[in-house]
């Protein structure tokens, strides 16, 4: 070996870097959502119906991915919607995530989260999202009915958009509104995970 | 599905996306410059600045952008550990500025006895792996600057190890 080989050699770099720099990631982005210098965490927990992101700012919950969202795209559009400060920082959503793994296990009927309501528009949207955040568990109300709870009954289509467009599923329960025919209807979850919720919940008779 | 309440501003990724990305070559880089152990402290510090100063990043050279600010980081580990030395007096005349060597890193303690530039652009080559142009970048000069501190600083290290054969 000449001497070039050699020196080059022994400057590889130190051994196990990657694990090192992930683990100080880790605990570097706890330490940044703890103190406020990063707007938004994220997490994920694992679900008996696959993996759910979930995500909070210092005011609380701010959306929940189900299973069939990309986490990648989860983490871009709230980076895009509310700033790119976001870290990934599990322990910070330890209380969320422990609820939503007890509400998939059948443990937990209703969460105990502060919202951040700021990825829902005003006006009729938020309407329909306050009414639907009131429905207990196992209970389910027709589109036309959500639509009446949040002052225009006629309105039943904006409110399937509205619900649509819920940011924040699972703890805002847009699965509890079905078609006026008794089937379950769409979901953005999908429609398979939409019955699933609600034979949890013991609201579906099949 | 998500609906911003204010436009976004930025078409910056997520910083968690920019973290998982970043983190093995900065530290790759720190341990190189400052030793294994402060090299943990520099990455908390350099990422906490990253953060902070993270929607003036311009896009164009986030790696080179990032390890300026470890660089930086870095310089400020040295001043620190040298005014602690200095201030110690006579009792201490001999303070090692970083921590003991890790079992592989004999080779690295002579590197932090190079001259400023040449560590620097040989902690980028070898303990972040850049290319030239990316060492470049983050010394705020040439590919061509870069690739010459790295190769004087070789052959330092080869003369030095020479020697004492």
């Amino acid at each position: 070996m000449t001497p070039k080989d050699r020196i080059e050699e022994l400057l590889r770099p130190l051994q196990d870097t990657d694990e090192a720099a992930a683990e100080l990631a880790r605990r570097f982005s706890e330490r940044a959502a703890r103190e406020g210098d990063a707007e938004v965490a994220w997490a994920t927990v694992d679900s008996p119906v696959g993996r759910t992101s979930i995500a909070s700012t210092s005011a609380g919950i701010v959306a929940v991915g189900l299973p069939n969202r990309d986490l990648d795209d989860f983490v871009r559009e709230l980076s895009e919607a509310i700033s790119p400060r976001v870290v990934e920082a599990p322990a910070r959503l330890d209380v969320a995530r422990r609820e939503l793994s007890e509400y998939f296990e059948g443990e937990r009927q209703g969460f105990d989260l502060e919202l951040d309501w700021r990825l829902v528009p005003g006006g009729f949207y938020r309407k329909v999202l306050d009414e639907t955040a009131r429905l207990p568990f196992g209970a389910v109300v027709t589109y036309g009915e959500i639509a009446r709870k949040a002052g225009n009954a006629r309105a039943h289509r904006a409110a399937g958009t509205a619900l649509g467009a819920n940011p924040l599923p699972i703890v805002v329960p847009c699965h509890r509104i079905v078609r006026a025919g008794g089937d379950p209807g769409n979901y953005g979850g999908g429609p398979k995970l939409k019955r699933w919720l609600l034979e949890l919940e013991g609201a579906l008779s099949t | 599905m998500m609906t911003a309440a204010s436009p976004a501003t930025t078409t910056h990724p997520p910083f968690s996306a920019f973290l998982s990305e970043h983190r093995a070559a900065v530290l790759g880089f720190l341990r190189s410059m400052v030793g294994p152990v402060d090299a943990d402290d520099c990455f908390q510090e350099t990422f906490m600045a990253a953060l902070r100063a993270y929607e003036t990043l311009d896009g164009k050279n986030p790696r080179a952008w990032v390890l300026t600010i470890a660089r930086n980081k870095a310089v400020d580990h040295h001043r620190a550990a040298r005014r602690r030395a200095v201030s110690k007096g006579d009792e201490l005349p001999e303070v090692p500025v970083s921590d003991p060597p890790a079992p592989d890193g004999e080779v690295w303690q002579r590197v932090e006895g190079l001259p400023q530039r040449q560590r620097e652009a040989v902690a980028l080559r070898f303990g972040a792996d850049l290319a030239y142009r990316e060492i470049g970048a983050a010394m705020e000069t040439t590919a061509e600057a870069a690739r010459r501190n790295v190769y004087e600083g070789l052959k330092k290290l080869r003369n030095q190890m020479k020697e004492e054969r």
